[in-house]
């Protein structure tokens, strides 16, 4: 430990970064060779996939892994489920939780500190321990197989996140603004609206990516709430078997077109996620 | 007002929480088998019997052994390489830095179940590139190893798919509140004659306190609830040796059709992350004030 802590006096100067330098870049490549091997396999013919003396730099790059992607199942199908229950879970996360974010970050009240151990508290509890009852309940009401059972129990985890991460973009925005607007005339609800709001737009922009591909990446629940019929993107990705067993090279075409779009929105919001999830952290 | 603002969203958690919890407990003093399920008979009380059975069996301690086991490697890797990461982020220029990032931040959008399948490929038997790569090394020859063929082996490797999607949210973090540390304090622990370890230890550390713990925290919340990773890897059917606390419940309830005992292996595994949630209420509640 002490030996990578040591340079810290001497920020900046030209051996010593050096040596950080290839530091950092041997742990992009750690880090990031997974994803390279996931893209490398993906785009190179499917019989160089299984040569025993891999490719590192594929010779010909084919799109013929995708197309046998979208063959072996339905890809379409299970791409939509997941896109409608994520989008239906986060509009009525981001509406309920900032409601629920406002109540907590901008009112003194009885009962506030209970409230927030409360919604602390249940992101405490692990998915899979609800399972079983939650598995039971939906079968009660009829709602087993069916996207609104799947949306109802995804709020267990969005909602309580929704609301932490918007109480953390809200406590940022300085309380003075919105009495200013108020002196200058403004009701409560007015100065929320037109000072608050455009604030916090940003935030809540983040929120429900996050939020979005919390839903999108849920595989416990999708498993076991849904029928092979019925089932989401992750749980098709993770029953990837064909005839002729795991064809790799496929699986890894269908693992691209899952996870690019979340990796491109991931990498436009985590900048203000870290921002929000840790705001009043350090400043406390 | 406070509360009109809050009822949609207590009324769904109670909805969506309250209920399921309040009948998980319920059925962990049930016997809850197939006929139940299908409404031949009704639940029958039968007290602490599947708690004594449960805690009475040699397999569930082994369990119990090996998902603390797993987490403790996994939240210790993760929180040590995430911290050296964030200190090392510091250091390097501009585009080595932004390089870094890209590779973190790519793995951890990187849906959980994308990057088991991933490491399901590199980890394969007769094409894993792992394999290839190790045999490479002089004198090893990794050609054909199966990775899965006992737990231990098998375990670890879960366990650095775990890390590898863990660490980037922790490094990130991390990074994001060491630029809070003032300047003034590590140049002035500088000037009284701190090394660098003396001033990572007395100055940095203490800052970064409060997120550490959340982050270690919610680390030990995610690793022991680990599910996908060894549900998928090991194709939907973990063997004996692979069973972690959430597998074990889930076998017991959905392929055995023993509910009531599977419901009481979940409601040990919450008790048994109560003490640690104890200490991350504390520091939340504590940064839930400042607003």
């Amino acid at each position: 430990m002490t030996g990578n802590v040591a340079p810290l006096g001497r920020r900046g100067t030209g051996r010593g970064r050096l040596g950080w330098n290839l530091l950092g870049l041997l742990v992009f490549a750690t880090a990031g060779f997974p994803v390279y091997w996931m893209l490398n396999t993906a785009l190179k013919p499917a019989r160089d996939a299984i040569d025993p003396d891999p490719l590192f730099f594929p010779r010909t790059f084919t799109p013929e892994n995708f197309a046998r992607a979208f063959e072996v199942a339905d890809f379409w199908g299970p791409v939509g489920r997941s896109l409608a229950v994520s989008l239906v879970v986060v509009l009525i996360g981001i509406t309920v939780g900032m409601l629920a974010a406002l109540a907590i970050s901008r009112f003194a009240f009885r009962g506030r500190k209970v409230v927030i151990v409360g919604i602390l508290a249940v992101q405490m509890v692990p998915l899979v321990a609800m399972i079983i009852p939650v598995f039971l309940l939906l079968n009660d009401l009829g709602q087993y197989d069916r996207l609104t059972g799947l949306i109802i129990t995804y709020l267990t985890f969005v909602l309580p996140f929704t609301v932490w991460t918007l109480r953390g973009f809200i406590v940022n925005i300085p309380k003075e603004l919105e009495e200013a607007a108020m002196v200058d005339g403004c009701t409560r609800t007015g100065a929320f609206v037109r000072v608050v709001l455009p604030l916090l737009a940003p935030g809540m922009v983040a929120t429900s990516v996050y939020a979005f591909i919390q839903a999108w990446n849920e595989y416990l629940y999708a498993l076991m709430l849904m029928s092979q019929q019925n089932q989401t993107a992750t749980v098709w990705l993770g029953n990837f078997t064909t005839k002729h067993g795991t064809e790799y090279a496929p699986m890894m075409a269908g693992a691209t077109m899952m996870a690019v779009p979340v990796v491109i929105l991931f990498l436009l919001v985590q900048r203000r996620m870290a921002a929000g999830l840790t705001a009043g952290a350090v400043k406390g | 007002m406070p509360w009109a603002l809050l009822a949609p969203c207590l009324l769904v958690l109670l909805l969506v929480l309250g209920y399921p919890l309040t009948r998980l407990v319920a059925l962990s003093f049930q016997k809850f088998e197939q006929p139940q399920l299908w409404g031949f008979q009704q639940p029958e009380q039968v007290g602490l019997a599947n708690f004594t059975r449960i805690l009475g069996d040699g397999e569930f301690w082994a369990v119990v052994v090996r998902t603390v086991l797993f987490a403790g490697g996994a939240v210790t890797l993760t929180m040590v390489l995430g911290m050296l990461t964030a200190l090392l982020l510091q250091r390097v220029s501009g585009w080595v830095k932004v390089l870094v990032n890209i590779a973190l931040v790519a793995g951890w959008g990187m849906p959980v179940i994308v990057a088991t399948a991933i490491f399901k490929w590199l980890f394969d038997t007769d094409y894993g590139v792992l394999n290839w790569l190790l045999s490479r090394l002089p004198g090893v020859d990794m050609i054909g190893h199966n990775w899965f063929a006992g737990g231990p082996q098998g375990l670890a490797v879960i366990m650095l798919l775990v890390v590898w999607g863990a660490v980037p949210f922790v490094a990130i973090t991390l990074g994001a509140g060491l630029t809070q540390v003032p300047r003034e304090l590590e140049e002035a622990a500088r000037l009284d004659g701190a090394g660098s370890w003396g001033v990572f230890r007395y100055v940095t550390l203490p800052v970064l306190k409060p997120i550490i713990v959340m982050l270690t925290t919610l680390s030990v919340i995610w690793d022991m609830g680990v599910f996908p990773q060894v549900f998928v890897m090991r194709n939907g059917h973990p063997e004996a040796e692979f069973q972690l606390l959430t597998t074990y419940s889930y076998d017991k309830a959905f392929v055995v059709n023993d509910y009531g005992g599977g419901s009481a292996i979940a409601l040990v595994t919450v008790v048994l992350l109560l003490g640690v949630v104890a200490v991350y209420m504390r520091q939340m509640l504590r940064i839930g004030e400042v607003g």
